[in-house]
């Protein structure tokens, strides 16, 4: 069980995230929605440790984990994919995956692996984790680098950006599979409705506080009663 | 050859070390062996220290191994190694300087490599630099590629060696490139120049050269280029360092275009290992050090 008390994060004097309280219980699949600018990153990496909160609490198994590094929360079982991948130099998919599955596995064993998750990289396991990979294919090494370290807590920070509609078909399965087999949470940052479908929660972020939780049809509802979600902040 | 030696050797070979057909190993300033076969030869040279090296025309891909080891303290050598190249020849060559020098006096060593390669070449030039103890080197490579040439030269220092001061020109004649490839680590209180003076005198000459650096501690590095386009041709640099501790990197870039239809280019980076590349190192069970260790072997692999 994972749970963020009194979580806020303010940053160059302004409220990113204000008073979150919200508990993911085990075996979980939980979707975080909301407008751009809402926190949603922000939330997630105060769970990875990337982001410090201002105030507040994050709570792992009864456990207060709010000063721990990065490295130590990796190493306890939570992972995290970046909305955005990190490119490296000199750095090989083959290498990052290797640090991923956190043993010395050959190119055969690491791609194997990754097909089982619908995810085959064979094509680019020797290429470098830099510019010259396409969006999707560095979006796509970025969820292969958490779904090989068979997380505890599993975080997906807008995974289908960038993901081709085929391959989108494909994530959907995987996470479906992941939802089944997974005795861990997992935590999907999405607006895509094919992933809203198989949430056994979703929260609605909105201006750094939790609006709603609920299934499905309740969040979209609340879409469309509440405008401001869709006029966003830079409609004055 | 002891076991020093050896290890030297090793240390200069490459990873995935190929037996060389031809081998001329210099240790202490003399030569300690050599071998050659009927399509290469290798003299001494009569008034300076060094060997001349010729290559047969039409040569297929053979192996040179021209390595220098230095064991003793206070020696200062001077070498000079000319290569001739024969036309349409396809040749890697393997040069370096290992220095083992348990001795309070410096080791010098000055390599100056010169390459007259004929037309029609393949050549790959690989050297690397290894010290343990008190060693400065100064090498100098010269390049002269004729038409319709591929070079690669590839360079590494990691390390261990407190003032290198490497000089690298080149000419490069009609349709012919030339890709340099430089690795430089630079720790303590260890400084290394670089000096690239490329002329690009051929119709659709090219150059790539890319120079990547880490300076660690209080080391210290300059980078210099100078690529003249004195016709159509196309030139790229490339300098990239990351920064650390104390560490300062200076790149002084100039390209210089002389025809209307020379394309230069150059890129320069300095700074210190990105935050991103470590978070995400670090999402993935890394600490800070062995995440850090782990880009820097990346960037310089
Ligand atoms: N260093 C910072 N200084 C000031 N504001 C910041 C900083 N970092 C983030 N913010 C702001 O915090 C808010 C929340 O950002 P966050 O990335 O968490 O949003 P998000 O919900 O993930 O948005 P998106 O849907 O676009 O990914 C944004 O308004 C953003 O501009
Ligand atoms: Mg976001």
């Amino acid at each position: 069980m994972l749970e963020l008390r009194n979580i806020s994060l303010i940053k160059d004097n302004k409220v990113i995230l204000n008073d979150i309280n919200i508990i993911f219980s085990n075996d979980k699949f939980v979707v975080i929605t909301g407008p751009n600018g809402s926190g949603k990153s922000s939330l997630v990496k105060i769970i990875m440790g990337i982001e410090k909160p201002s105030s507040g609490k994050v709570i792992l198994d009864g456990k207060d984990i709010t000063n721990m590094s990065i490295d130590e929360r990796a190493n306890i079982g939570i992972s995290f994919a970046f909305q955005n991948p990190v490119k490296f130099k000199g750095i090989t998919v083959y290498d990052l995956l290797k640090l991923s599955l956190n043993k010395d596995v050959c190119k055969r064993e690491c791609c194997d692996t990754l097909s089982e998750v619908g995810l085959c990289i064979k094509d680019y396991v020797d290429r470098e984790v830099n510019g010259t990979l396409s969006g999707g294919e560095l979006k796509r090494i970025e969820i292969a680098t958490v779904m090989a370290r068979n997380p505890k807590i599993a975080i997906f920070d807008e995974p289908e950006a960038g993901i081709d509609l085929w391959s989108f078909q494909r994530l959907t399965s995987v996470f479906n599979a992941l939802r089944k087999q997974s005795k861990g949470i997992t935590i999907v940052i999405s607006h895509q409705e094919k992933i809203l479908d198989i949430a056994d929660e979703v929260v609605l972020l909105q201006n750094g506080i939790i609006e709603k939780i609920g299934n499905k049809e309740e969040i979209i509802n609340s879409i469309f009663v509440d405008k401001t979600c869709c006029l966003g902040d830079n409609n004055e | 050859m002891n076991n020093i030696d050896n290890e030297l050797l090793k240390n200069i070979s490459d990873d995935n070390y190929v037996k060389p057909d031809v081998l001329n190993i210099r240790k202490n300033g003399e030569v300690l062996e050599r071998k050659i076969n009927e399509d290469i030869n290798i003299i001494n040279k009569k008034d300076l220290s060094g060997i001349d090296v010729f290559v047969k025309e039409r040569t297929s891909l053979a192996v040179l191994q021209i390595p220098v080891i230095i064991t003793m303290g206070g020696l200062k050598d001077t070498v000079y190694n000319d290569f001739n190249i024969g036309d349409n020849s396809n040749v890697i060559i393997f040069a370096g300087c290992g220095i083992h020098n348990k001795d309070s006096h410096k080791s010098v060593h000055n390599g100056i490599h010169r390459f007259n390669i004929g037309k029609g070449c393949k050549v790959k030039y690989i050297e690397k630099h290894y010290c343990e103890g008190i060693g400065d080197i100064n090498p100098t490579t010269e390049i002269y590629l004729d038409d319709n040439c591929k070079m690669e030269m590839e360079t590494v220092q990691i390390k261990g060696i407190n003032y290198a001061n490497r000089k690298t020109k080149a000419v490069i004649g009609n349709n012919s490139s030339l890709i340099i490839n430089e690795k430089i680590m630079t720790e303590k209180e260890e400084y290394a120049k670089t000096d690239f003076l490329v002329n690009l005198k051929g119709e659709n000459s090219s150059v790539h050269v890319v120079s990547r650096s880490v300076a660690i501690d209080n080391s210290n590095q300059e980078f210099i280029s100078n690529v003249e386009g004195n016709n159509k041709c196309y030139g790229h640099v490339e300098c990239d360092s990351i920064i650390k501790d104390k560490g300062n990197v200076k790149a002084i870039p100039m390209i210089n275009a002389k025809h209307v239809e020379a394309n230069l280019i150059h890129e320069a980076s300095i700074g210190k290992i990105a935050g991103e590349q470590l978070i995400k190192l670090m999402t993935l069970g890394l600490n800070e050090k062995e995440a850090e260790t782990e880009i820097i072997n990346g960037f310089l692999k």
